[in-house]
C-alpha cells in the first residue's frame, strides 16, 4: 500500500508540472496580450514594450515556462499582472470560501443522495421509488447555473429565507451549497438504491429477518451502512465535477471563491493567476481521485491497486 | 460479460417508460430544430422596435408574442425554437466525436499496451485532472466562435472518459486466449479490432453516445451562459439566459423556459442512455 | 456655487493662494458617521502610480493629494497640495508652491522632494505604470523611462515647499496632469518598505486613510485627522464592500443595510426604482465624459471609402438602441461628450435616415451591400447593442457577422492593423482621463495612436489634424483657452467629416444613494472622481 501511494503521489508530481505546461501553451495561444491589458489604455509604445520586458514577456515561450517552473518548486506562484499582488495571497484568501462551498456541497449530495436512495430501495416498486428516480433524474440533468438563478429567486428574493447571495454565515451557504450538490445527490440518490437493492437481497439480510430482528433495525443498522459505502469512497471523484461547477456558482451567487477568482482572472488575461488556480483546482482533483481509489479495494476486494 | 451486442436491447428499452419519455422529447425536439423555420411564428433574429417597453423592458406573454420577448425585442418563443438546432446540432456533434476520438485513442492503447498504452493513458490522467469548464474556458478564447468551434470544444473536454472506459475493456479482451490466437495466426491487427474488439466495444460506445449527449448539452448551456459558447444573435438556450438573466427578478420567463428546455432534452438523454446501460447489462452497478 | 468660481478665477491668475476651506454647503454639516459602499469586483489597488480602473480611481483620490485636484463636481482645476503656482511667459516652466502642514498617514510631513520623487518613480519603468505616458512633457522623460536614468531632470526641488518643472515644451494638459493620480505623492519610506505590496498598504496625504483590508471582503477607510482641508472629511469611516452583486446591493441598500451603490444599477430594477416614487429620488443622475463609437477601420476596404463610413453614420437608430439600455444615455453626434469643454452644441451630425444611407452606398459602389465583421466585447450589455447596430446596419445591406469576444481579444483585434474593420467600443473605451479635449485625440484618434497595439482601433491617421492637435496643445496662455477651444472643436468637426468613427451615445451615471447620506448632488456622480467624490460625503442621521 505505501508503495502505492508513493507510486501514486510520484504520478501526481507528473501531473501537475504537465498541467503548467499545458496551460501555459493554452494561454499563449490567446490571440490577448496580457500586456496591454497591464499597460491600459493610455500607455504609449514604449511604457508597454517596457512593462514587457519588466516582466520578462519579451522571452521565448520556454523560458518564460522555465522560469515560472523554477519559481513554482520555490512555492512562488509569481504576482498578479493586474494587482501585483501575490498569487499565493489571493488564493489563499479564497481558498477557505471555496472549501466551504466544496463541505457543504458533499453534506448536501450525501444527505440528499443516501437517504433518497435509500428511501427508495425500500419502497422499491412503488410510486414513491418512481418518483425519487425521476427526481434523481431530474437532478443530475439540470444546468447548475438555471438551478442556482432559481432557488435564488424563490427562496431568496421572493420569499426571503436567505440572505441573497454573498458570504458569510451559514445561512449564506445554503443556497450555493445545494445548488452544487443537487447534481452528486442525484446520481448518489441512485446508486445508493441500488446498492441498498443489493444489500437488501443479501443472505446476511434475510437471516437477521427471520431472527426476527425489528425492520427498522434491519435497515438501517445492516443495510444502509454497507450501501452507504461504495457511495461514500467516491467522493474524491467528485472534486473534479465541483471544480468545475465551482466557477459558475461562485459567478451566481457572488460567492468569493477560487472559481470568482479564476473568471474575473480569465476576463483580464492575468495569467498567473489563471494558471495558479487551474494548478490547485488540479491537486485537489488528483488528490480526491488518490482518495477514491485507496478506498475502493475496502469496497470490492477484488480490486486490487496496482 | 455479454456476448454480440444488438439483440435484446429494443424489448427492454420500449418497456421502460422513462425511456419512452425522453425518446418522445427527444423526437419532439429534433422535429421542432428541423422545422424551425415553418414553425416559429417570427425570425429568431428580428429585432422589434415594438418588442420592447418604451423604457427598453422586455414584454410578458401576450397574443402577440406567446413566451414575450427577451432584452432586444426579439420573439422568445421563436428563439426557443431555433435555439433547439443549437443544442442538438452541437450536442450531437460534440459527442459523437467525443466518442470517436476517446474510442481510438482507448482501443489503440489497450491494444498496443506497453509504454505506448500506458503513456496515452497518463495523458488522460493529465486532462482528467484538469477542471473541464476552465479547460473548455480557455480553449474557447483561442479560436474564433462559431457553433462547429464550440462543438470542437467540447469534444476537445469529452473525450477523455470514453477513452478510459474504452482502454479497461480492450485491455480486458486482449488479454483472452482468442486474441492471442489470432494473432498467431497471423491475422492483422485492424482485423482483429474489427472483428473482435469492436463489437464488444460497441455497447459501451452506444450508452456514451446518448448519455454523453445529456453532459455536452449541458456544458454547451453553461459555455454559453458564461459567454463563450454559442454567441448571439445565433439562439442557443445557454444563451438566451446569458443575455436576459439580469432581468431575472422582473422577466422570470426568460430565464425559466429555456432553463426547462435545457433540462427536458439533458433528462432525456439521460433517460435514454440508462436505459440502454441497463438493457445492454443489467448486472453492472451503475455510477457517475 | 460662488466660492467654485473664485477657486476658478484663481487659475486663471498665476498667483492668489487658495483657502484649505471646504465649500460653503458643507461648512454647517456635522462630523461623524459612516457609510457602507458596495461593489461586485474585489479592489485590484490602492497603489496611485498601478490603479487604473473605475473603481479604485475615486478611492485613490481618496487616499493620496496631487498637485492639482478639481473642484468638487465639476471639471474646473484647482490647486490641491500646491497652494499657488506660477507660469513662465514661454509656457515652459511652472512654478509651485507647496502648502503647509500637509502630513502623510506615517504621520511624516510632505516636502518637494516627496512630490519629485512619486513622479519620478511613475515614469521609472520598474514600477510598470501605466500611466507613464502621461509625463513625456517634463525635460528628462526619454532617460527615465528607458531606464537610463534615476531621475527626471526636468523637476527641480527649489526649498521644501517649493518646486519647479521644466518642459521640453508647452503643454496646455500638463496642469491636468498635475491632478491626475498617477502623479500623487507617495511616502518613499513607505514604498519601499512594502515593495510590490504598497498596493495592499496604501499611506498617503488623502482625506481619508486604509485601516483594514480582508481579501475578498472589504476595505475600510478611516477619517485622516490630520488633513489639511479643514471640515474635511465629513464621515468618519467608509467601508467598501466587495464581492456584491449588484442586484442583492440594490436590495440590501432597500433594507437600509448599505448606503451607496458603487456599479451601475442592475437593468430590470433600475426602471422598477425609477418608477417607484419612494426610491427614485435616491438616484442622482449625471453626465460621464464618455462617448460609445462604432470605428470603421479606413485601412480595410470598403471602410477605406468615406461615402461607405458616413452611410454607416445615418444607418444607426441611436434612439432604439437608447430604449434598449434604459434610457441610461443621451446619443452623441460627435466624438466628445457633452460635459467636455470644446464640446460643439451646435453641430447637427449625421440624422438617422436609412434611404440616405443607401443611397451613399450606391454612389460608393455597393449597392448590394457587403459583408463585413463588427467585434464587440461579449459582457452584457454590449452583445445586446451590437446586435442592435448590426441590424441597423442590415437594414442598408450590410451584412456584418457579429465577433462578440472577451475584452482583451477585442482590443488585441483592434490594435492590428487588419485586425478588425468594426468596433463597437462599449465596455472598453473611451471615458476620458481627464476633461480636456486632447485626451479623446491622441490614443484614439492620432497617428500616434494607429499603430499595432494601438487604440486607435480606426487606424485614422491625418497628418494635418495631428499638426493643428499639437498646435492647439502648445497654446498654454490662460488668456488664450477660447481659442484653444474652438480649434479642438475643429479638429473634431473636421474628422465627423471624414467620419472614421459613428458616434452613438454618451452613457449617463446614475448613482444610488441611501437616504441618510448628505451631499451636493453632483458629487455623488462626480464627472472625476468617479463615481463619487468620498471627502465631500455626510451623514445626515449625525446632525
Amino acid at each position: 500500500m505505501p508503495l502505492y501511494i508513493a507510486k501514486r503521489l510520484g504520478q501526481a508530481v507528473f501531473i501537475l508540472i504537465g498541467i503548467t505546461l499545458v496551460t501555459y501553451v493554452l494561454l499563449y495561444l490567446v490571440p490577448a496580450d496580457p500586456v496591454r491589458q497591464i499597460a491600459g489604455r493610455s500607455a504609449t509604445a514604449e511604457t508597454v514594450e517596457s512593462i514587457r520586458r519588466q516582466l520578462g514577456l519579451d522571452l521565448p515561450l520556454w523560458q518564460q515556462y522555465l522560469r515560472y517552473l523554477g519559481n513554482l518548486l520555490q512555492g512562488d506562484l509569481g504576482r498578479s499582472y493586474i494587482q501585483k499582488t501575490e498569487v499565493t495571497t489571493l488564493i489563499l484568501s479564497r481558498l477557505p470560501a471555496t472549501l466551504q462551498l466544496l463541505a457543504g456541497a458533499i453534506v448536501v449530495e450525501l444527505l440528499i443522495g443516501l437517504s433518497a436512495g435509500i428511501f427508495a430501495a425500500t419502497r422499491r416498486g412503488r410510486a414513491s421509488d418512481r418518483v425519487v428516480m425521476v427526481l434523481s433524474f431530474a437532478a443530475v440533468s439540470a444546468p447548475q447555473f438555471v438551478v442556482g438563478i432559481l432557488l435564488l429567486y424563490v427562496f431568496s428574493v421572493q420569499l426571503g429565507w436567505f440572505p441573497i447571495g454573498g458570504y458569510g454565515t451559514f445561512s449564506h451557504l445554503v443556497l450555493p451549497a445545494v445548488t452544487l450538490g443537487i447534481l452528486g445527490g442525484g446520481w448518489y440518490a441512485r446508486m445508493s438504491r441500488s446498492s441498498m437493492i443489493e444489500v437488501l437481497g443479501q443472505d446476511y439480510i434475510q437471516t437477521a429477518r427471520a431472527k426476527g430482528a425489528a425492520e427498522r433495525r434491519v435497515v438501517f443498522v445492516h443495510a444502509a451502512r454497507n450501501a452507504a459505502l461504495p457511495v461514500i469512497a467516491m467522493i474524491g471523484l467528485d472534486i473534479g465535477i465541483f471544480m468545475s461547477g465551482a466557477v459558475v456558482v461562485e459567478s451566481v451567487y457572488g460567492w468569493p471563491g477560487i472559481g470568482q477568482l479564476a473568471w474575473q482572472a480569465i476576463q483580464r488575461v492575468d495569467i498567473p493567476i489563471i494558471i495558479g488556480v487551474t494548478l490547485v483546482a488540479a491537486c485537489a482533483i488528483v488528490l480526491g481521485n488518490l482518495l477514491a481509489d485507496l478506498a475502493a479495494p475496502f469496497i470490492d476486494p477484488r480490486i486490487k491497486l496496482r | 460479460m455479454h456476448g454480440a451486442a444488438m439483440p435484446d436491447v429494443l424489448r427492454p428499452l420500449l418497456r421502460n417508460r422513462a425511456a419512452l419519455f425522453g425518446i418522445a422529447v427527444i423526437v419532439l425536439m429534433s422535429l421542432a430544430a428541423l422545422l424551425a423555420p415553418q414553425l416559429a411564428p417570427y425570425a429568431p433574429d428580428e429585432q422589434f422596435f415594438d418588442g420592447l417597453t418604451l423604457e427598453g423592458a422586455p414584454l410578458p406573454p401576450n397574443g402577440h408574442f406567446w413566451l414575450g420577448t427577451d432584452l432586444l425585442g426579439r420573439d422568445l418563443l421563436s428563439r426557443l425554437i431555433f435555439g433547439a438546432r443549437t443544442s442538438l446540432i452541437i450536442g450531437i456533434a460534440a459527442n459523437g466525436v467525443a466518442v470517436l476520438v476517446g474510442t481510438l485513442f482507448g482501443v489503440v492503447a489497450g491494444y498496443l499496451g506497453g509504454w505506448i498504452g500506458a503513456g496515452i493513458m497518463r495523458f488522460t490522467d493529465l486532462m482528467m485532472a484538469f477542471p473541464a469548464l476552465l479547460l473548455a474556458i480557455a480553449l474557447a478564447a483561442i479560436f474564433s466562435p462559431s457553433l462547429w468551434i464550440v462543438a470542437l470544444v467540447i469534444a476537445m473536454v469529452n473525450w477523455v472518459q470514453v477513452a478510459r472506459v474504452v482502454y479497461t475493456q480492450t485491455r480486458g479482451l486482449v488479454e483472452k486466449d482468442f486474441i492471442e490466437a489470432s494473432r498467431a495466426l497471423g491475422a492483422s491487427p485492424v482485423r482483429i479490432l474489427a472483428r473482435h474488439v469492436l463489437p464488444h466495444l460497441l455497447p459501451t460506445m452506444l450508452v456514451w453516445g446518448t448519455l454523453g449527449i445529456a453532459t455536452t448539452v449541458l456544458l454547451e448551456a453553461t459555455l454559453s451562459f458564461l459567454g463563450v459558447g454559442v454567441r448571439p444573435p445565433t439562439p442557443s438556450w445557454g444563451n438566451i439566459i446569458f443575455e436576459n438573466q439580469t432581468y431575472f427578478a422582473t422577466a422570470p420567463w426568460l430565464v425559466f423556459f429555456p432553463g426547462a428546455a435545457i433540462l427536458l432534452l439533458a433528462l432525456s438523454f439521460n433517460l435514454v442512455g440508462d436505459a440502454l446501460h441497463d438493457a445492454l447489462d443489467p448486472t453492472e452497478r451503475r455510477g457517475p | 456655487m460662488h466660492r467654485q468660481l473664485l477657486l476658478a478665477t484663481a487659475l486663471a491668475l498665476p498667483v492668489a493662494a487658495t483657502p484649505a476651506v471646504a465649500p460653503n454647503a458643507l461648512e454647517d454639516a456635522k462630523q461623524g458617521g459612516s457609510m457602507i459602499v458596495t461593489y461586485k469586483d474585489d479592489v485590484s489597488t490602492l497603489d496611485p502610480a498601478i490603479g487604473y480602473d473605475w473603481q479604485n480611481w475615486s478611492m485613490i483620490k481618496s487616499l493620496f493629494d496631487g498637485l492639482m485636484d478639481y473642484a468638487p463636481g465639476t471639471t474646473e482645476l484647482i490647486p490641491d497640495l500646491a497652494e499657488s503656482y506660477e507660469l513662465s511667459e514661454d509656457g515652459l516652466t511652472y512654478t509651485f508652491k507647496l502648502r503647509e502642514g500637509v502630513k502623510f498617514h506615517n504621520g511624516r510631513e510632505l516636502t518637494a522632494d516627496d512630490v519629485k520623487w512619486s513622479i519620478e518613480r511613475t515614469v521609472r519603468p520598474e514600477t510598470q505604470s501605466p500611466g507613464q505616458g502621461f509625463f513625456g512633457m517634463i525635460a528628462g522623460f526619454d532617460e527615465v523611462a528607458a531606464g537610463d536614468a534615476k531621475e527626471l531632470s526636468g523637476i527641480e526641488v527649489l526649498d521644501p515647499r517649493t518646486i519647479r518643472f521644466t518642459l521640453s515644451r508647452p503643454d496646455a494638459t500638463f496642469l491636468h496632469v498635475m491632478a491626475i493620480n498617477f502623479s500623487f505623492a507617495v511616502p518613499k519610506e513607505e514604498v519601499e518598505k512594502y515593495g510590490q505590496d504598497f498596493g495592499n498598504n496604501p499611506v498617503g496625504t488623502g482625506a481619508y486613510r486604509m485601516t483594514d483590508w480582508t481579501l475578498g471582503q472589504h476595505v475600510v477607510f478611516e477619517r485622516n485627522p490630520d488633513y489639511y482641508r479643514e471640515g474635511l472629511p465629513k464621515l468618519d469611516q467608509i467601508t467598501f464592500e466587495v464581492g456584491q452583486e449588484p442586484l442583492v446591493a440594490l436590495l440590501r441598500l432597500q433594507r437600509g443595510e448599505v448606503d451607496i451603490l458603487g456599479d451601475p444599477i442592475p437593468p430590470a430594477k433600475f426602471l422598477e426604482v425609477m418608477d417607484d416614487p419612494e426610491w427614485s429620488d435616491n438616484v442622482v443622475e449625471g453626465g460621464q465624459l464618455h462617448t460609445g463609437y462604432v470605428t470603421m477601420n479606413v485601412k480595410m476596404p470598403p471602410f477605406d471609402n468615406k461615402l461607405v463610413r458616413q452611410a454607416v453614420n445615418h444607418a444607426i437608430n441611436k434612439e432604439r438602441i437608447i430604449r434598449i439600455v434604459n434610457g441610461r444615455a443621451v446619443p452623441a453626434n460627435q466624438p466628445l461628450p457633452p460635459a467636455m469643454p470644446g464640446y460643439a452644441e451646435d453641430y447637427q451630425g449625421y440624422a438617422y435616415d436609412p434611404e440616405k444611407a443607401k443611397a451613399l452606398l450606391a454612389e460608393a459602389g455597393f449597392g448590394d451591400g457587403f459583408d463585413t465583421e463588427l467585434f464587440a466585447m461579449n459582457t452584457d450589455p454590449n452583445p445586446r447593442i451590437a446586435q442592435a447596430i448590426q441590424q441597423d446596419l442590415a437594414a442598408i445591406g450590410i451584412r456584418a457577422e457579429l465577433k462578440s469576444l472577451a475584452q482583451a481579444n477585442v482590443i488585441a483585434a483592434g490594435g492590428q492593423e487588419d485586425g478588425a474593420p468594426m468596433i463597437w467600443s462599449g465596455g472598453m473605451a473611451w471615458i476620458a482621463d481627464f476633461p480636456d479635449p486632447s485626451n479623446f485625440y491622441g490614443p484614439i484618434l492620432s497617428c500616434g495612436g494607429a499603430v499595432p497595439g494601438g487604440w486607435n482601433w480606426a487606424w485614422y491617421c491625418n497628418e494635418e489634424l495631428d499638426a493643428k492637435a499639437a498646435e492647439a496643445d502648445a497654446i498654454t496662455d490662460p488668456a488664450k483657452q477660447e481659442e484653444r477651444l474652438q480649434m479642438w472643436r475643429e479638429i473634431y468637426l473636421a474628422i465627423m467629416e471624414d467620419a472614421p468613427w459613428a458616434p452613438v451615445f454618451n452613457e449617463q451615471r446614475f448613482t444610488m444613494k441611501a437616504e441618510r447620506l448628505g451631499g451636493p448632488d453632483t458629487i455623488f456622480v462626480d464627472p472625476v472622481h468617479i463615481p463619487v467624490h468620498y471627502d465631500y460625503v455626510y451623514a445626515n442621521d449625525v446632525q
